[in-house]
């Protein structure tokens, strides 16, 4: 007689149960931030210098230039639970390093079509364009995101190891 | 029926499994041609239900760690593959987790855009050729008069050997190919095993063996196969636009489909230091595609160009998906 | 692995918002944290001895700073970790004052961010590895852009120094605006007398080439080894045989008939032309856009120019040039451009033609300008003066900034009226004065002491000039209507309109105003975010002589502080190839924009294979490359994907 055997699966039930705890009037989003050293950094110290207030949710990684940051970052913050990733580089013509920031444009667009076949919201995922002296813009990119992350509702892979 | 017992205790004892697979591992173990003979010289096939008529209980029956080597290929898709995984694992004294589906998932992966209700769904309900007025799907059991009566549980996710079980070397490629099975069993029987958790594969990734010549990586645009008016045949694929999967995916195998003029589609699984096949692909990608005129073009310009890329999943997770990162869609 | 974690208070600015003491206890408990401390103010001394005694005594391998931006004090943080004897690159900086403790008032939610940023910072410096210092060779010579008072004070003091100068000015002649002015603010020196000698010594010095008549179109490089390409104009007269006599604008066809730049349209001048009289280089231009040599193909029967010069320096067929110049700094002194008051109607400017600009009106009264200094209208001198002060700044629908200098230009200019039209009727409409600067309120006193009348407005109080006759009235809130014989908008400085072109170039940034960004605003004013090039002058804001040559001496001392330096130490943090995992796919080499990596052949197991390779000169370190590796063989230094990814681990995770 063939037992009957254990079923180790990833319960999709437990993902529920956490979401759902999550998902109350409470919920705080997580954003990751990986901001360009020359730019998004220099602005969102600008936000800091100018004392303007948003919302503490964001937690930055400084990078040198937004063309530093690989796909599989993304992917890993989503994977370890961020509800966003916020990506903010330079403006247009303007990258510290020539180019970066259009690679970076290139490749989160590329991301995006690939989260949206595997049921993640793409709009988790925002690139701006935010240079050294738009800390007022900084600010507000950061309260929008919170605002729209706390309409999506939290990283639907939370609770996966 | 009794199982075959060995005539000559030196003798390596074997083992073949499929669980969710297609069957062609199967025919490329018979592959590697008159070097079958040489196998069977120095081994002993203990189960190989393709081949062989014995049972799980046979299996069951035996010692822990009394199979020397077990091949093992298919993905764990049901409880049945997940049970033969357990249980060919304490029976084994080295897992060999052989060709895609077992080493990361393989094309039954790509079905973890779904859960099992929208596969039964497509399969048993919602399509042109079925008909099914009473909506049967598979249980897991049904009483009938005589008793009940199981079936194996479908599981939602797919998942590769190494997600069930500890794994001791990993035979890549949809199938692996001739050549690296034949190194592999040389391996085995000369005892030159590699450190344990080994992929018996070259490190070096496809292009290393592609016959096409590279020039400067620098696209302007992605083309179906079909789109390319002239395939230039000494030039990169992929410098022609063409996607080809072939610098992010394991070689060993000849580039067997470039000198057949397709491009690879990453059967060979990542390479060593990439955390996730796909996920490296696309950066690779976003980074040259474009990359000559970026300054020129506008916001739309780069979106369009962008839209080319169909289907990012399927390209560039083709045989990966449950082992990558974000290992399937979100479960809705 | 020992880290050390300490947390700075910056007095109140972390301490009031971030519970410094719960932080430093909670990462106590982070892996590998051997010691964690909060001091007062961390950058201080004290603050950096306690790190330097623990460095040496606990023997930590890591140390985390969890204080004020990097952009900020990571340099110095590095240093103390040199000086403790740890290589300057095994440090972390966390950010909990710009981005946390200034910028959100939850103290709980900001004392766990603080937490959270520190523990992935700790995680992070698991990861971090001892880097070696690249030094490069510097190239001691400077260019210096623009050819005002603050490129002129710039170039002089780093010749005297004993460095070699490129000065690039863009016009025929060096002077700039200072060139333009009849009397400065407030001891009423005439500004050409002052100018005129600087002039004429960077002609002479020996250490200085100047490159008038050019523009610096393409920068290359990195600090001690930039490659700038300079666009020489074509003068169509040769420099050499030019002696300045003026005989060939003294024959133009065209003489009188073409607007003089100079004189802001109020002159005419020649084809061939000199800027003024000074000039420097005293060489004739020909000015393509209306000589008819150069426009048409023909001019008469013959160009009457080269008749009349008897040097035969007249040559149409010089080409423009590109020569290409190694310095190792690059001082920015490109000055400013005056706000158009054609974009406010209603002060009447180019409807009336008695509103004129203050820079026409430094024009008119200038002794060199198209009237010999004489203050007419209509060829008579006016009786009622009005000036009007805030044109184009301090206005929140446009330029929010002050100008600086218009009060005190325009109290100069009404004593300038007064002086030469001792009973004209002067009156200045302001919002305040601003009479801030060494002697400036004795001068504004002494103004009003002269009858100038000032009459107060608010800056939203609407203004017009309205037409009465020949004359025009002005109509401000609250007063009664002025009638004017002649009206001078005081305009506001602005940034040269090519601003955003030239950051381009030189990859500098541009602050929220337009004007060129300054590294930091109070302690770095004259450094940019990218070594080796400085600005000086009112291309970074608006000021007067006096502060331009104070920021062109600062701005030669730090280009001097560079080119005396044998060797330059340069950031570490660049690219690096793991050559046995490099497959030579190439795609790294396409991606980088200073095609810094190039692919070569090694021989590796016997076999010969590519690799990637980078040219550790050419490499700045953005990590463009590290992103599109699919292998992971290049990794960039200080940022890697290990390091990294310890990071989002524990940043996502919470």
């Amino acid at each position: 007689m063939r037992k009957k055997v254990e079923y180790t699966q990833l319960i999709h039930e437990e993902k529920k149960h956490t979401k759902a705890q999550r998902m109350t009037d409470n919920f705080e989003p997580n954003i990751i931030a990986f901001l360009c050293n020359w730019c998004a950094y220099a602005g969102a110290d600008l936000a800091g210098t100018s004392r303007i207030k948003y919302p503490p949710n964001m937690k930055s990684i400084r990078v040198m230039c937004s063309g530093r940051v690989d796909p599989a970052f993304i992917l890993e913050a989503l994977k370890n639970g961020a509800d966003g990733i916020l990506v903010a580089g330079c403006h247009p013509r303007d990258c510290h390093y020539q180019s970066g920031n259009y690679k970076a444009k290139r490749r989160i667009l590329l991301l995006k079509k690939l989260l949206h076949q595997l049921g993640i919201n793409p709009s988790r995922v925002r690139f701006e364009y935010i240079s050294a002296s738009e800390g007022q813009r900084f600010a507000s990119a950061v309260t929008e995101f919170v605002d729209d992350l706390k309409k999506f509702g939290p990283n639907p892979l939370s609770g996966v190891a | 029926m009794k199982m075959r017992q060995t005539k000559n205790p030196e003798k390596l004892k074997l083992a073949f499994y499929w669980a969710a697979s297609c069957g062609g591992c199967e025919i490329a173990a018979l592959d590697i041609d008159e070097k079958i003979l040489d196998v069977v010289a120095v081994a002993d096939i203990l189960f190989w239900p393709v081949a062989i008529d014995t049972k799980y209980k046979d299996i069951e029956a035996m010692e822990d760690k009394s199979i020397d080597v077990c091949f093992f290929n298919g993905a764990i898709r049901t409880s049945e593959n997940e049970h033969m995984a357990k249980l060919l694992r304490s029976k084994s004294k080295v897992l060999v987790a052989f060709g895609a589906c077992a080493h990361t998932g393989g094309i039954p992966g790509l079905a973890n855009v779904g859960s099992r209700e929208e596969v039964f769904n497509v399969a048993y309900l919602d399509n042109p050729s079925t008909e099914n007025p009473n909506k049967i799907t598979p249980k897991t059991s049904i009483k009938v008069k005589e008793g009940e009566l199981t079936l194996p549980e479908f599981y939602d996710t797919v998942k590769s050997l190494n997600q069930v079980v500890d794994v001791d070397y990993y035979l890549p490629g949809c199938p692996p190919s001739p050549e690296l099975i034949s190194e592999a069993i040389d391996t085995i029987v000369q005892n030159k095993l590699p450190p344990k958790g080994s992929v018996l594969a070259p490190s070096k990734s496809v292009c290393d063996e592609c016959k096409f010549e590279k020039c400067e990586k620098k696209i302007s645009e992605i083309k179906r196969i079909y789109e390319v008016k002239e395939v230039d045949p000494n030039k990169c694929l992929l410098e022609q636009g063409i996607v080809c999967m072939g610098p992010a995916t394991r070689g060993g195998c000849d580039a067997r489909c470039l000198n057949a003029n397709m491009p690879c589609t990453g059967c060979g699984g990542p390479t060593p230091e990439s955390s996730d096949q796909g996920a490296k692909m696309i950066s690779a990608l976003a980074s040259i595609l474009g990359v000559k005129d970026e300054e020129k073009m506008d916001e739309k310009e780069v979106e369009e160009l962008i839209e080319k890329v169909r289907d990012p999943l399927g390209t560039f997770y083709k045989y990966a998906l449950p082992t990558s990162l974000i290992n399937r869609r979100v479960m809705k | 692995m020992k880290i050390g974690v300490y947390i700075c208070e910056c007095g109140t600015n972390i301490a009031a918002t971030v519970d410094v003491e719960k932080v430093s206890e909670y990462t106590k408990s982070l892996p590998n944290v051997a010691v964690s401390r909060f001091y007062k103010y961390m950058c201080s001394d004290p603050g950096q001895e306690l790190i330097e005694k623990d460095i040496k005594e606990l023997n930590l391998d890591r140390v985390v700073v969890a204080s004020c931006s990097p952009r900020m004090h990571e340099p110095t943080f590095r240093g103390v970790l040199e000086q403790a004897g740890l290589n300057p690159y095994c440090f972390e900086m966390v950010n909990i004052r710009e981005q946390c403790s200034w910028v959100h008032d939850d103290g709980q939610k900001a004392t766990e961010k603080a937490n959270a940023l520190i523990a992935g910072a700790v995680a992070r410096a698991a990861f971090l590895e001892p880097l070696e210092k690249k030094e490069v060779s510097v190239i001691p010579k400077a260019l210096v852009i623009g050819g005002g008072i603050a490129g002129i004070q710039a170039a002089l003091e780093i010749a005297d120094k004993g460095f070699r100068v490129y000065l690039v000015e863009r016009n025929p002649s060096l002077g700039g605006r200072m060139a333009q002015l009849d009397k400065t603010f407030p001891t009423l020196d005439c500004s050409a007398c002052i100018l005129t000698p600087k002039m004429v010594d960077v002609n002479r010095h020996p250490n200085i080439k100047l490159l008038t008549y050019s523009e610096v179109v393409d920068v290359q490089g990195y600090v001690g080894n930039f490659k700038v390409k300079v666009k020489k104009k074509p003068r169509y007269v040769d420099e050499a045989k030019c002696i300045g006599c003026g005989l060939c604008a003294e024959a133009c066809r065209l003489k009188n008939r073409i607007q003089n730049e100079f004189d802001v349209g109020l002159g005419k001048r020649s084809a061939i032309y000199v800027q003024f009289p000074q000039a420097v280089p005293l060489k004739y231009t020909i000015d393509p856009e209306h000589c008819l040599t150069l426009k048409v193909g023909k001019c008469g029967d013959f160009p009457l120019c080269k008749k009349a010069c008897d040097k035969d320096a007249i040559n149409f067929d010089q080409k423009e040039e590109v020569v290409e110049l190694e310095v190792g700094t690059i001082v920015v002194a490109t000055g400013f451009d005056l706000f158009d008051p054609l974009q406010k109607p209603e002060y009447g400017y180019g409807k009336y033609g008695n509103v004129i600009t203050g820079l026409e009106f430094e024009r008119l009264v200038s002794a060199s300008g198209p009237t010999g200094g004489h203050i007419e209208v209509n060829g008579r001198n006016p009786e009622k003066v009005v000036f009007i002060q805030c044109v184009g700044s301090r206005d929140k629908d446009g330029n929010e900034y002050c100008s600086r200098v218009c009060c005190m230009y325009t109290a100069k200019q009404a004593h300038l009226v007064k002086e030469k039209i001792p009973d004209a009727e002067v009156t200045i409409f302001y919002t305040d004065v601003r009479a801030f600067g060494k002697g400036f309120e004795e001068f504004y006193n002494r103004v009003q002491g002269e009858d100038v009348v000032y009459r107060r407005r608010e800056l939203d109080d609407p203004i017009e000039v309205v037409k009465q006759g020949d004359k025009v009235v002005v109509r401000a809130n609250g007063h009664p209507d002025t009638e004017a014989d002649l009206v001078v908008l005081a305009t506001g400085i602005i940034p040269r309109k090519d601003t955003k072109e030239l950051t381009r170039i030189l990859n500098i940034n541009e602050s929220a105003d337009g004007f060129l960004l300054e590294a930091h605003p109070k302690l770095r004013p004259i450094d940019t975010f990218t070594d080796g090039i400085f600005i000086a002058g009112c291309c970074q804001s608006p000021k007067d002589i006096p502060d331009t040559v104070a920021q062109a001496s600062a701005a030669a001392s730090r280009v001097c502080n560079i080119l005396s330096k044998k060797q330059l130490e340069i950031e570490a943090t660049i690219a690096h190839v793991d050559e046995l995992m490099c497959r030579g796919c190439g795609f790294c080499v396409e991606v980088c924009p200073y095609g810094a990596i190039k692919l070569k052949e090694v021989n590796q197991f016997g076999h010969t294979v590519e690799v990637a390779e980078v040219n550790e000169a050419l490499c700045k370190g953005c990590g463009a490359c590290s992103a599109a590796c699919l292998s992971g063989a290049i990794q960039h230094h200080g940022f890697d994907d290990g390091q990294i990814l310890a990071m989002i681990n524990v940043l996502a995770g919470g």
